[in-house]
């Protein structure tokens, strides 16, 4: 080891995922031959199925049904403040726009903020994470002071600035800053993860038959270790829905169209708390908390799955 | 006699179904005995270590009992079977490098293991101090943490700690795997000291090293799947081994004894059965180059072939 | 032990310049003029007060000298603590403000997170291996922890406030008062200050307990804690083992947790209106006001460093292993 880690115990990397939500410090490795098992375990797991249901039937509702309430979802198309019925079932804002067509061409805003921020960050802290783990070294030396600097930078108070300087922002735009602010930790976790699986038989075979390092980290140890990068993403991608939410709350969200988090803004800058709208800034709270809530269980319920010490017998 | 084990079967309780690790074993284990237990790993050894002291959550008694010194002890009854942790039974563990906690000073741990068993450390502060000395540790250790200490004085502190209390019974499990080839041996010589000053009484060394086993001690007894295969005094297992299996076993060890350097190296082809539903008869048959007939039809029992030297072979 | 902080202290300088970098390059290199959107905010009329004010701020900015110049300017005035002029508050220095809002934030966020986590771990660590309490929180931790701040602050102020009409819902302290230190001033500071804090704590607790739970599981299965079993030690003993070391994680956890703790406060502050920093963000962006928005930035910034290194120091009185200088780094 080039650099000892924080974390002294086996628990590398556990302490740096947000929410205390990470991967367990054992995350295993499942060989391809347990794939049935790792099967058997996944559709018995109640976390698992449990959040996967919720988070499907959200991203269906995000697919569908800006499609099914086609039309802009910023229109005014009722009286103003009306509590939910049959014709609009989350009622309508102050202007008398529909909250549930605001609330599901939200959700896909949300989705969207989600998987390219998560995965931006996934991309990045993979590639810093591998190369540190592996390379070692000066390279090793370089990328952690980096990746020690971004992770104590607070992520939410750069976005602030950045935003509040972009005339025009859009959804995109929004995720690409939040993914190349929120990766310290997985490349931290990842780099941790690396270097365990570095000192193993098969890396050490691969490198005596002089196969390049990338080659090596491709083949060998990514599959190896997949499980857990696909949690990474998943925590990541939650992360990315909670600060995206954040900044559209202080109004600095996407100029154009509707998120979460924008409702939640205008909801509390037009007083929707002091006229007893509730129907206003419940539906887009309660939709986040979903789709976060619905990701972490479902990354316990993998956890359970991949990790054979968590699996209750 | 120390301890007598009677037809003990402890299996794991998987998904699957119930694993039969332990699966019918007897023997005895005298007073100032030190009986090395060897097999492949998967064979019931540390199964059967553990179950003579601390079962864990997903094994379950299913037969058979075990009687230390004329004791029956309740060795499926976690609550029941404390009163003999430490103070008659002992372990010292496989994982001898982390087993004492990172974060306390290694004598402050001491002094809350011993006191939270209902022993005073001053009553014992004396003897600890005497023991740590003779396998060659500085009383100053005990303001020491764990991480300040070499792998071998990790070893040594955790031998002295394990038989403090003299007990009557203690496991060595696979103690020696996470060390190299000399300190293997001042270990294991150390080891068999603690038997002679009676700070033991008897003992049960775990491993997978026969010629390990051998250099300490006065008896073998070999598992696979399981089952007993056969048992014997440490000479007459290496020099004389009756069981096919034992046979191979020996023959895969390129440097017990001169008399075998000679002899081609041969790794033992094909692997155990699976012990959720083990296979009638005997369950080394498949390996066997002596199968015959009855092998596969009924199970050898184990007899006395000569005093002291048991078998579980139909051709033994 | 002191190589162990010197190198963080490395880390904290390095971050604070690379901040201190970034809040001079983003209006230097974003799209669009700062001055000229500051000026559109004013609504001036007249254009020769609109030349006047182009002047002004292109100076503050000082645009009219070389790159390297501008930047070693920008040092020399953050030193002398000149952070520039709020346009929200003109013409009262960016730094006045700030130093107005910073108690609150800090009233806020110390109690809400020493508590939190405090009750946190206590919590988790109690919870852990008690089936039925800990097949409850479980669920009930994440759900905590995946809600975003800004909402239960707005449930809570919806339904405490404005429904029950228990506690108010804005501000620091009622407009009618005037700040003093009588008893009367005191309790409404208090009763102004519970809802932020509660909503903080409560997201941050099922955070912490969480943590705490799985660290403990976590080292409950610890070598150590098998050994002490095997040799009878009661479970009273191996727990507290357990604890203990589950707590160096959830220390390193505070630290990297002080980042997503810091943005709640901020958007809870915007919720209830409370006068700290994340309401002179909210007014900061809305009127534009980049010298606040920025000089905000750089607080936040120190703060969570100095609170990082003060972290750091408790870690290495509480872990043997940095202090031996054997443990980690980084």
């Amino acid at each position: 080891m080039t650099t000892p880690d924080t974390e002294p115990s086996g628990a590398a990397g556990t302490a740096a995922a947000p929410g205390a939500v990470a991967p367990a410090p054992a995350a295993a490795a499942v060989p391809r031959g347990a794939l049935a098992e790792t099967l058997y375990f996944a559709v018995r797991n109640g976390k698992l199925l449990g959040g996967l249901a919720v988070f499907t039937l959200l991203l269906v509702a995000a697919l569908a049904g800006p499609l099914l309430l086609s039309g802009d979802p910023n229109a005014y198309v009722g009286l103003a403040a009306q509590a939910p019925s049959a014709e609009h079932w989350f009622g309508t804002t102050h202007f008398g726009q529909d909250v549930f067509a605001q609330f599901v061409h939200g959700l896909r805003s949300t989705f969207y903020v989600g998987a390219v921020g998560g995965g931006i960050a996934a991309v990045i802290g993979m590639v810093v994470g591998f190369t540190a783990g592996y390379r070692g070294g000066l390279v090793d030396e370089i990328l952690n002071a980096l990746t020690n600097v971004v992770l104590v930078l607070p992520a939410l108070a750069v976005l602030l600035v950045i935003n509040a300087y972009l005339g025009v922002r859009s959804l995109t735009v929004q995720a690409l800053f939040i993914g190349l602010t929120s990766w310290p930790w997985a490349a931290r976790a990842i780099r941790a993860q690396t270097l365990s699986l570095r000192a193993r038989d098969f890396t050490d075979l691969a490198r005596l038959s002089g196969v390049s390092t990338w080659k090596i980290i491709v083949r060998e140890i990514a599959p190896n270790m997949s499980s857990y990068l696909f949690m990474t993403f998943i925590l990541l991608f939650g992360g990315a829905i909670l600060i995206g939410a954040s900044l559209d709350f202080i109004g600095l969200g996407p100029t154009q169209g509707i998120s979460l988090g924008l409702m939640l803004n205008n909801a509390a800058q037009w007083n929707a708390l002091h006229l007893g709208m509730w129907w206003w800034f419940v539906p887009p709270g309660a939709g986040i908390t979903a789709i976060v809530g619905s990701l972490y269980v479902m990354n316990v319920g993998l956890d359970e799955v991949f990790n054979p010490k968590l699996r209750e017998t | 006699m120390t301890l007598r084990v009677t037809d003990l079967k402890v299996y794991y309780k998987t998904l699957r179904g119930e694993v039969k690790a332990l699966d019918g074993v007897t023997f005895e284990l005298g007073d100032a005995e030190i009986l090395g237990l060897a097999g492949e790993s998967g064979c019931g050894k540390s199964t059967l270590g553990k179950a003579l002291i601390r079962m864990d959550g997903r094994m379950r008694l299913r037969g058979g009992g075990v009687e230390l010194d004329g004791e029956r002890l309740p060795i499926d009854d976690d609550a029941a079977m404390n009163r003999y942790r430490y103070h008659r039974i002992s372990l010292i563990p496989q994982y001898s490098m982390s087993a004492l906690n990172p974060t306390r000073r290694i004598g402050r741990m001491i002094r809350e293991l011993v006191e939270s068993r209902g022993v005073r450390y001053a009553d014992v502060e004396e003897e600890l101090l005497r023991r740590l000395k003779l396998v060659g540790l500085d009383p100053d250790v005990l303001s020491r943490y764990p991480i300040e200490l070499s792998g071998g004085m990790k070893q040594r502190t955790v031998m002295v700690i394990s038989t403090l209390l003299n007990p009557s019974l203690l496991i060595a499990d696979e103690v020696t795997s996470a060390l190299d080839v000399s300190t293997q041996k001042a270990v294991a010589k150390a080891l068999a000291g603690f038997r002679d000053r009676g700070f033991v009484k008897s003992m049960i060394f775990v491993t997978h090293d026969i010629s390990l086993t051998y250099q300490i001690a006065d008896t073998i007894m070999v598992m696979y799947a399981g089952k007993l295969v056969e048992k014997a005094s440490a000479s007459a297992i290496v020099s004389k081994p009756r069981h096919p299996y034992t046979q191979a076993l020996i023959n895969s060890l390129p440097e017990v004894g001169v008399r075998y350097t000679d002899r081609r190296l041969s790794g033992i082809p094909g692997a155990p059965p699976s012990l959720l539903k083990p296979p009638a008869g005997c369950r080394f048959r498949d390996r066997c180059p002596k199968a015959f007939a009855r092998c596969a039809a009924e199970e050898p029992p184990v007899t006395e072939v000569a005093s002291g030297h048991f078998v579980a072979c139909w051709k033994g | 032990m002191r190589r162990y902080l010197l190198r963080k202290l490395l880390v904290y300088g390095l971050t604070f310049f690379v901040a201190v970098t970034v809040n001079w390059m983003i209006p230097r290199f974003m799209p669009g003029d700062p001055v000229s959107s500051m000026i559109a905010r004013a609504s001036v009329a007249q254009p020769e007060a609109v030349e006047a004010m182009r002047a002004h701020y292109n100076s503050l900015f000082g645009f009219d000298r070389p790159v390297f110049e501008q930047y070693v300017n920008f040092w020399i005035a953050l030193l002398r603590g000149d952070l520039g002029i709020s346009i929200w508050l003109f013409p009262t220095p960016v730094w006045d403000v700030i130093v107005r809002a910073v108690p609150y934030t800090i009233a806020l966020l110390l109690p809400a997170i020493l508590l939190s986590w405090i009750a946190g771990n206590w919590f988790g660590a109690f919870a852990a291996r008690r089936r039925w309490l800990d097949n409850t929180m479980l669920p009930v931790g994440y759900i905590l922890t995946a809600t975003p701040y800004m909402w239960l602050a707005i449930l809570m102020a919806w339904g405490l406030g404005v429904v029950a009409g228990i506690f108010p819902v804005a501000g620091g302290y009622s407009f009618e008062l005037q700040p003093s230190w009588s008893w009367e001033f005191i309790g409404d500071l208090a009763l102004h200050w519970f809802l932020p804090f509660a909503s903080l704590f409560i997201v941050a607790f099922g955070g912490w307990a969480i943590g705490m739970r799985n660290m403990i599981i976590y080292e409950l299965e610890a070598d150590y804690a098998n050994y002490l079993a095997a040799l009878g030690a009661p479970a009273r003993l191996i727990r507290r083992y357990a604890f203990r070391n589950a707590m160096l994680p959830q220390i390193t956890g505070l630290a990297l947790q002080l980042g997503t703790l810091v943005a709640g406060a901020l958007v809870t502050e915007v919720v209830f209106s409370y006068p700290g920093l994340g309401h002179l963000i909210l007014k900061a962006i809305q009127n534009q006001d980049f010298f606040l928005l920025q000089g905000t930035f750089l607080f936040i910034v120190i703060g969570v460093l100095i609170a990082n290194f003060l972290i750091d120091i408790v870690y290495t009185v509480v872990d043997p292993r940095t202090r031996m200088g054997l443990g980690g780094a980084a």
